[in-house]
């Protein structure tokens, strides 16, 4: 699924983004424990989270996670959004809770994100 | 400094969550530069990064010593923190001591050692309560 399916399904708004990019994603995770992330997250995902801190940011980087959905209306501060900018890592607000938004992915073909061993 | 050798020396403050992580952050860019294989900059990545945010959450700062060669990557972490009374219970997951603020960034849910220690070929702590804890891990390539 398309980043740009992805705002669309969640009526998300973009704060920030390399717009030359449309990238695919093809899992998702949705935590606000960031070990659980970077216990159980595969390759391609994304993050739904309610978490707004700069470790979101580190723990994106980390797992090479490139796309962010805070849900609940959350944004974040300045700071914590140049830090993503720096790591190419892009960022959208939901207003959807997060059993919603991860349900509308889900309901359109996104799945899990977790790798159970 | 040995032929083929690289070496890294970080310090780390303690309760300093802006920072936390940039240590981590620099070697992994390290890593990816001189190309080691993707799976081990990933295994690396977390174990770094989960032992980072042991040193400043629980540690009371420390520092962090990285050694590539063409085999391995090996880390030491060495904090002035309390030391670990029971290092069997701290290795299970879900247990923590942590404290709320800390479960609020997302952390403290009892996953990190085991986390550091699943992507380690080598794992070993020593700790002393009231002297701290150095935590060696090694990730071959």
């Amino acid at each position: 699924m398309k980043l740009s399916d992805i705002v669309k399904i969640l009526d998300g708004e973009m704060l920030c983004h390399d717009v030359d990019e449309d990238p695919e994603i093809s899992s998702a995770c949705g935590s606000d424990l960031m070990s659980d992330v970077m216990a159980f997250v595969k390759n391609g995902s994304m993050l739904l989270t309610g978490l707004v801190n700069p470790q979101v940011i580190r723990t994106a980087e980390m797992m090479d996670i490139r796309l962010i959905v805070f849900v609940r209306g959350k944004k974040p501060d300045s700071s914590v959004l140049d830090m993503a900018i720096q790591k190419s890592v892009t960022v959208v607000c939901t207003k959807h809770s997060m059993f919603v938004a991860c349900g509308l992915l889900y309901k359109n073909g996104l799945t899990e994100g977790g790798n159970h061993t | 400094m040995n032929k083929g050798v690289i070496q890294l020396h970080y310090e780390i403050s303690a309760d300093d969550f802006q920072a936390a992580g940039e240590a981590s952050s620099n070697v992994k860019k390290k890593l990816k530069q001189l190309g080691v294989s993707v799976d081990a900059v990933k295994r690396v990545s977390i174990a770094m990064y989960e032992a980072e945010m042991n040193v400043v959450i629980h540690g009371n700062g420390g520092s962090m010593d990285v050694e590539i060669d063409k085999e391995k990557i090996k880390l030491v972490f060495q904090d002035q923190g309390p030391g670990i009374p029971d290092v069997e219970l701290a290795m299970q997951e879900g247990y923590s001591t942590a404290p709320d603020r800390i479960r609020e960034l997302g952390f403290g849910a009892g996953m990190g050692l085991p986390n550091i220690k699943r992507n380690s070929d080598r794992f070993e702590i020593e700790t002393k309560v009231g002297e701290g804890t150095k935590l060696t891990i090694e990730v071959n390539m």
